[in-house]
């Protein structure tokens, strides 16, 4: 298969960016969309050394960055907003889980990194995602000193409430949710967190203080605002509902009423 | 034994030599830990979960990631589950059995008295991370559920569906996450470990690369722990994340930190197989996947000419003509044998050319029976995840035909030698996870590597730094401005303008995958003294190739992936040699090291305990120069030495 790449180019965070397109050709359908992202590095290095490439005024900026580890979908590090998706045509995968056979041979792709305020570019396609971390860190977590817990199976947990829970627990804080949504909110991902550990016994001590701190950690740190568009549950590549929003706003409210 | 080589083990009996550890251990006062700092390199389970806890105990802790958040870290990709001795199915589990299970499993080539620690911690992590929130899988009574792992004939695996490594490790990043905001730990990301500090004799800091801006940094500590996990990518091809690397284990071993067993590698059964030469990564899948996967090839080669010519479909050869090998030649353990074990039978089949893709490279993992047994909802339950994931990548369903996998490099038995206080051979340096060696002997069995992660961070070393770190409060912080930490910095520096300085026209990438063919086919899962010794020679000559025509674009001061991976390949050179090496040594067949001169008639694996019941620890003694082998004899002295057998 043979593809033109429109692809979003910037030095860094100071400088600004622009679209450079590359024609790429003999990539197989099983490739993956990393992988087909790889062979045109090989590329384009090869045609930064080139002489003749670079007589005819081939102005590489050489190859290009994007976040990626696992590429089994798990890592959430890959991040690519392609033809004006997060994550690209497929659903419910992340970037490393996207192959060449989803798109047409000789289509033009274009490719971005996950734009958002909260989000700065680093390079090229990737972005400073520390926000959601400082967002975990204001209270994504249940206080148990190691080695103070009691028996595991002390604390029952019916069956469908560990499911549901593993259902927002499967967040790879990736950040589609906030590419995708024109407010640029981080909702999503808060209520994943804030849901996952509402469901359990565990997590009830502390679930007001929670709520209320992750989401006042997220608006200082430039998320916007949810306004209940649901672009953010179609784009989620693990397929998290907006059920969990509905979940952590009654935390929030609950939390709010009892101040 | 030389006498670097003091493993520390506790005198007395199986049962009471941690307690007793413990009770000789000194204790640092609150007020002294907060005069004290650790720097930990690495967030995956070790890391994130020692860093948590010694956080939470009063140090000031600094934590070192080269992804852009601790939760990226390579656990989270485990899917299949923990091995804890719970005993919750009665079916007479015990610390004993995990224990005995674990050091058979490894083909006695562990120590005793750790792994036995190992089974002793186990059942209090599930009790942790149940408290943390990690939602395992239940029962409908809401008890705790489990499921079996290979190599193991009780019930002690702790699940959150398939994705159990992500879920533990959540549960250790959110314990981080708290002592961060506490102020106790402070977090790195998207910095490199690239040399190890040592003043008078020990480890004291680190040199690191910020990876956005490219500026070198010194850290200085009271004490380091390296957490940084395996060094399967030395193969190229493998389970491991893309950017997992041995580079901060080998920067240790340069500076004075011995190597043991470097060649004991596990190879993964149950593996996608590859598609063809673009690929850069395997995916695995859950060796869950083998309690209710039938493995077959076709007993006829003419219907594996059929297949490879799509005229026929695996389900429709007729079960007479299908040849259950594991079943066939391990009866006791069936599809449920090791993993090394699975591999190499998986391997025979297709040298003897029942591969059933186009590359040959492939053997069935066939549901068709257990969804008749089972029904679809509960396959759905137990494996939903996998078969998409398997679907998204092969666009084959494996609800309508078997899954296709081959064996691939998944993780690293071997790594940095540490005591049984998980000291290295340097004073003030640890090695906690998958970055030491002390667990899991020849070959770990199905999981266990998270069960080590978590036990080594939450419950091992929290505890014995402090016998260290004891006699350390009365030290004023490590000063960054000597004259150690400007050389070593130097010296990096060095290294980097060299990259630089190539200019060839060969890719990172490219090189790397050369390495991984000379890796694959002399140190893989057969291997030979020819093959071995063709290694060494190869591996030099492609790093003389590496130092004249690579080209690593762009510069330092950057945000540079080439670079990273330039760095990371120079010491996988180092760790290739030094795999092969280790495995010429080691003239015997164990776990995941199977030499092809030491095998039965039936083709099994023949151990040699007279001669190579030992851990290999390798001395690096400068550049250009053999490493040292010293040897720590194995004693066993509590169960009784046997050949594995699965059969019966």
């Amino acid at each position: 298969m043979e593809f033109n790449l429109k692809i979003w180019r910037q030095k860094n965070a100071k400088t600004k960016g622009h679209f450079e397109t590359y024609h790429i050709s003999g990539i197989e359908e099983d490739a993956s969309f990393l992988e087909m992202l790889d062979i045109l590095n090989e590329q384009l290095i090869r045609e930064g050394t080139d002489p003749v490439a670079v007589e005819r005024g081939c102005q590489s900026s050489g190859p290009v960055s994007f976040d990626h580890d696992c590429r089994e979908g798990i890592c959430g590090a890959c991040s690519l907003y392609i033809d004006g998706r997060a994550h690209g045509p497929d659903d419910h995968v992340t970037t490393c889980q996207l192959f060449m056979r989803h798109f047409k041979d000789g289509a033009t792709i274009t490719v971005e990194p996950f734009r958002s305020a909260a989000f700065p570019v680093i390079k090229d396609l990737v972005v400073d995602r520390t926000a959601f971390d400082k967002i975990l860190q204001a209270g994504g977590f249940i206080s148990v000193r190691t080695g103070s817990a009691q028996d595991a199976n002390n604390i029952l947990i019916p069956h469908d409430k560990a499911e549901e829970s593993m259902d927002a627990a499967a967040c790879v804080g990736c950040g589609a949710c906030v590419a995708t949504c024109k407010n640029g909110s981080a909702m999503l991902f808060v209520a994943a967190r804030v849901s996952s550990l509402a469901l359990l016994p565990q997590g009830r001590p502390e679930a007001k203080q929670r709520a209320k701190a992750m989401v006042a950690k997220m608006d200082e740190l430039g998320f916007g605002n949810c306004t209940n568009t649901r672009a953010c549950e179609m784009e989620c590549p693990k397929g998290i509902t907006v059920a969990h929003i509905a979940r952590l706003n009654r935390e929030f409210l609950k939390a709010k009423f009892s101040d | 034994m030389t006498d670097k080589l003091n493993s520390k083990i506790p005198e007395g009996p199986l049962a009471e030599k941690w307690t007793k550890r413990k009770s000789e251990i000194h204790l640092v006062s609150p007020n002294n830990k907060r005069k004290l700092e650790i720097i930990v390199v690495g967030t995956g389970l070790g890391g994130a979960s020692a860093a948590a806890s010694l956080g939470e105990l009063g140090y000031n802790v600094k934590i070192f990631c080269i992804s852009d958040s601790p939760r990226r870290a390579h656990s989270i990709a485990a899917q299949g589950g923990i091995n804890a001795a719970k005993n919750y199915q009665n079916d007479n589990d015990s610390v004993y059995r995990l224990f005995y299970d674990t050091i058979k499993g490894g083909d006695y080539r562990s120590r005793e008295a750790n792994v036995y620690r190992l089974a002793e911690v186990s059942a209090a992590i599930i009790d942790q991370c149940v408290a943390q929130g990690i939602p395992f899988a239940r029962e409908y009574g809401g008890y705790l559920a489990n499921r079996s792992f290979g190599g193991v004939q009780v019930s002690r695996t702790f699940y959150a569906r398939g994705q159990t490594g992500q879920q533990l490790l959540l549960g250790a990043y959110a314990a981080l996450n708290r002592q961060i905001a506490a102020g106790t730990v402070k977090s790195y990301p998207r910095h490199e470990m690239l040399d190890l500090v040592i003043v008078n004799g020990q480890a004291k800091g680190i040199i690191a690369r910020n990876l956005v801006t490219g500026q070198l940094e010194r850290f200085g500590a009271h004490a380091v722990v390296i957490a940084t996990g395996g060094y399967g990518n030395t193969y190229f091809l493998s389970t491991n994340a893309m950017n997992s690397n041995g580079s901060a284990a080998l920067q240790c071993y340069k500076k004075g930190a011995f190597f043991a067993n470097p060649c004991f590698a596990q190879i993964h059964p149950t593996c996608i197989p590859v598609h063809g030469e673009q690929q850069c990564k395997l995916t695995l899948m859950s060796e869950s996947l083998r309690n209710d996967g039938r493995i077959w090839v076709p007993k006829k080669l003419e219907d594996v000419e059929k297949l490879r010519k799509h005229q026929i479909k695996a389900s429709q050869i007729p079960e007479e003509d299908r040849d259950y090998y594991l079943e066939r030649r391990y009866p006791a353990f069936g599809n449920l044998v090791p993993r090394d074990v699975a591999s190499r039978a998986a391997k025979e089949r297709c040298d003897a050319g029942f591969g059933v893709n186009e590359t040959g490279k492939a053997v069935f993992l066939d549901f068709a029976d257990a969804i008749k047994r089972l029904g679809h909802q509960r396959v759905a339950e137990r494996y939903g995840n996998l078969f998409e994931m398997y679907e998204k990548i092969t666009a084959s369903s494996p609800w309508e035909e078997p899954m296709m996998i081959y064996p691939a490099i998944h993780y690293t038995m071997g790594g940095i030698w540490v005591d049984y206080d998980l000291q290295t051979t340097v004073p003030g340096l640890y090695a906690i996870g998958e970055a030491n060696f002390s667990d899991h002997g020849g070959n770990r069995l199905g999981a266990s590597a998270l069960m080590q992660g978590l036990a080594d961070g939450y419950f091992i070393l929290p505890v014995t730094i402090g016998d260290y770190l004891s006699k350390k409060f009365a030290e004023p912080k490590t000063d960054v401005d000597t004259k150690e930490f400007i050389e070593a910095e130097k010296a990096v520096q060095a290294r980097i303008d060299r990259l630089f300085a190539i200019k060839g026209k060969k890719t990172v990438d490219s090189i790397h995958k050369e390495l991984g063919h000379i890796m694959w086919n002399n140190v893989g899962m057969a291997r030979d003294k020819k093959g071995l010794t063709e290694a060494i020679k190869q591996i030099a000559e492609l790093r003389k190739d590496f130092y004249e025509n690579v080209n690593v674009p762009g510069s330092q001061f950057e945000f540079n992936q080439e670079l990273e991976k330039a760095l990371r390949l120079e010491d996988f050179f180092e760790i290739g040699d030094l795999m092969a090496r280790d495995a010429l040594q080691r003239e015997e067949s164990c776990g995941g090291h199977f030499r092809v001169e030491s095998q039965t008639e039936e083709g099994e694996a023949k151990r040699d305990d007279e001669h190579f019941m030992y851990v290999a620890a390798w001395e690096y003694k400068g550049e250009g120069k053999e490493p040292e082998l010293h040897k720590e004899p194995l004693k066993y002295e509590f169960i009784k030495v046997a050949t594995r057998n699965y059969k019966d």
